[in-house]
């Protein structure tokens, strides 16, 4: 059977499932379509969380950005789970408590102003689209790689099935879904590892393969992958970094962005109690960590293989020949993925770190520059084949990827589709809607979610590459710290939360774009971005913990100089922090 | 139910006691042993490099798991004992 014949069979066979399950799973009221009829088993709904989290960032870029930065690029496996400790104590089981479909609508309550809530509603909209973008965007990509359709053909296709599943099934089928997605993402994800590790180390756990000796040199396998690529004048791969600020804040932003995100908040709202929703919080990060433990692993032993397979000689004997490149290096170059030019026309390939200090060494070689450009969004992708494992893992991988990408698709997009049908239409415009005109409602708009998000996918704005650093700046500087307070606080009042939500975006804002670009147009940046010009050094990636605490001070500061709420919200928070009577979410 | 008797606001305390112990440690494995105390563990080896890295890469996650049980596991107990549990 042919490698095209073998993705198609499981990529098809995972579409084919997720359909059945929406079919399945359909929405019977706006309670089944928001919070999935509110009883959802606790780890059921952790399992749900980690498809729901895990995106196409997640699943296909973070290894290639840790094997890249190695220990600096550590960040992101800290970042991206630490945050769900903040959740589970901070946010969860009180929101659970609190009872109601969406975030937003905490925040009007708690802030007793429809002016709060539709802040919310514009900070969860900006968040969760440009957030949705990027997993079109890899969903896309996966598509023409493995199944050699046009990227927006397959974009197409990616939209119809999760229009099937999201629309009919809203937050009901969408759970169920993610549930399959986790097991198929997971399962793509570890078994390429697991054989990885073996035959490198002859360790089958990654993150013990990790810390294990390399079996071809006797070296440990992280003491190695240092050797060879210090020898070719990159930076050591567990080398200390030399700015500890702003990998705290980094950290940090990442962090208390997660905490932020509605689509991983209103996960929890499906759970039946407040008790289920602390133990959802830590499901959740078990099976998040079955890959976030994983990636590291991965990281380091496919930069190992890719510098192994050019250098089989070592860094000392001269690379291989072009003409002799294994095949995956043919494949991706079709999709222009990798890319070669022979600077010295040896007929050789010639991997290295150009730098200036590397210069005499690299002359003395009779090298003209590094001839092998690596995108590094591959390297999960590609790490089967470097491996020379099976075809059929080949296939998984491909159905992985795209579950990854289109689970947390579907989380955005109902975030999207509850603000503007629960927050905007029942909220603002119409709030007499009955409950089966409000489900249509939240159907319509979950339908031009997915139009919009298709379009933007395939159309992608030039700032795509940066939306991770919006969404997350956007999240972490507005709607974590007015959560937060709003239960922790019963002082902060509609005054204080409104100017520190709008202080802390603006601040975020316009730190990101005076580096980036206003509205990230290229060329209409202030300050070029580069360490040097950064305040004190922090990344426009970091500035959201920042905006966060300028959030915190000042909704605090305001409020302490404005009136105190009233009685009965004050009340409201006080029956937020104890979990009895808490009963199933609900709109009145 | 009964919104500001004693017990309640002990509640609270006994909440807010556990989660301020639960994020130190959050802090100190990942900020703390990661990060900015790495300089200081580099003494410890692991595998090809040292104690930080290891705590950078897996030992975080492995407590932030750790964590988020603890946490769940004594805040039902302290539920229970304050009567504010749900049925």
């Amino acid at each position: 059977m042919s490698q095209f014949a073998i993705n198609l069979m499981f990529v098809g066979g995972s579409f084919l499932l997720y359909i059945g399950i929406a079919i399945w799973a359909k929405a019977g009221s706006t309670k089944d379509f928001y919070v999935a009829g509110g009883g959802v088993h606790p780890v059921t709904n952790g399992m749900a969380i980690g498809a729901d989290w895990m995106s196409a960032a997640s699943f296909i870029s973070m290894a290639g950005l840790i094997a890249a930065g190695g220990y600096a690029n550590s960040t992101f496996l800290m970042g991206w789970t630490g945050g769900y400790v903040l959740l589970a104590m901070l946010l969860a089981p009180y929101l659970r408590k609190f009872g109601k479909f969406t975030v937003p609508e905490f925040i009007g309550d708690r802030y007793y102003s429809s002016n709060a809530r539709l802040v919310a509603v514009i900070c969860l909209i900006v968040a969760s689209v440009t957030y949705v973008i990027g997993q079109m965007a890899g969903a896309g990509v996966a598509f023409s790689r493995f199944l050699e359709v046009e990227s927006t053909m397959g974009l197409m296709i990616a939209a119809v099935v999760v229009f099937m599943y999201a629309v009919l099934g809203g937050m009901k089928g969408i759970t169920y879904t993610q549930v399959a997605q986790y097991c198929v993402l997971i399962v793509a994800y570890t078994i390429p590892a697991v054989f990885i590790s073996l035959q490198l180390t002859g360790n089958p756990i990654p993150p013990l393969g990790l810390f294990s000796t390399h079996v071809d040199s006797g070296v440990p396998l992280l003491e190695k992958l240092n050797l060879i690529i210090t020898d070719l004048g990159f930076n050591s791969y567990t080398a200390d970094v030399d700015n500890k600020l702003n990998m705290v804040l980094f950290t940090l932003s990442l962090m208390i962005g997660t905490a932020g995100l509605p689509h991983v908040i209103m996960r929890f709202f499906t759970v039946p109690k407040v008790s289920d929703a602390r133990w959802s919080g830590g499901w959740a990060l078990v099976f998040i960590a079955l890959l976030y433990l994983t990636a590291p692993a991965v990281a380091s032993m496919a930069r190992l293989n890719l510098m192994t397979t050019i250098y089989p000689d070592g860094t000392a004997a001269a690379p291989i020949e072009y003409d002799e490149r294994p095949n995956w290096v043919r494949e991706w170059e079709v999709t222009g993925l990798i890319k070669y030019e022979d600077k010295n026309n040896d007929g050789r390939i010639q991997l290295y770190n150009d730098t200036d200090a590397f210069k005499s060494e690299a002359e003395s070689r009779g090298w003209a520059g590094n001839e092998l450009n690596v995108n590094r969004d591959i390297l999960v992708l590609a790490n089967p084949e470097i491996a020379n494992l099976p075809g059929w893992v080949i296939g998984l991988i491909a159905a992985g990827g795209l579950a990854a990408a289109l689970s947390t698709a579907a989380g955005l997009l109902l975030a999207i589709s509850s603000a503007v049908s629960h927050d905007l239409i029942k909220g603002r415009i119409n709030p007499g809607i009955s409950d089966k005109k409000e489900l249509l409602a939240a159907r319509i708009s979950m339908a031009v979610a997915i139009v919009v998000a298709t379009y933007l996918g395939a159309n992608p704005p030039g700032f795509a590459a940066q939306v991770v650093a919006l969404a997350f700046g956007i999240a972490a500087a507005s709607l974590f710290p007015v959560l937060m307070m709003g239960i922790f606080s019963k002082r902060v009042n509609n005054v204080g939360a409104i100017s520190g939500m709008l202080t802390g975006l603006g601040f975020t804002l316009v730190y990101i774009f005076v580096y980036k670009g206003w509205l990230f147009i290229p060329g209409t940046n202030n300050l070029a971005d580069t360490p040097d010009n950064w305040v004190l050094g922090i990344s426009p990636l970091s500035i959201g913990a920042v905006g966060a605490m300028i959030n915190f001070a000042v909704a605090f500061g305001v409020s302490a100089v404005t009136k105190e709420p009233p009685q009965e919200i004050q009340d409201l928070v006080e029956s937020v922090r104890y979990p009895r009577g808490a009963g199933a979410a609900s709109d009145h | 139910m009964s919104g500001h008797s004693y017990d309640s606001e002990q509640y609270w305390k006994s909440n807010l006691r556990l989660i301020v112990g639960s994020l130190v440690i959050w802090a100190l494995v990942s900020y703390g042993f990661a990060i900015l105390l790495r300089p200081m563990l580099a003494g410890i080896h692991i595998g090809g490099t040292d104690l930080g890295f290891w705590f950078a890469q897996q030992g975080s996650i492995l407590a932030f798991i750790v964590l988020i049980f603890h946490y769940a596991w004594r805040m039902n107990k302290i539920d229970e004992k304050f009567g504010v549990h749900e049925e």
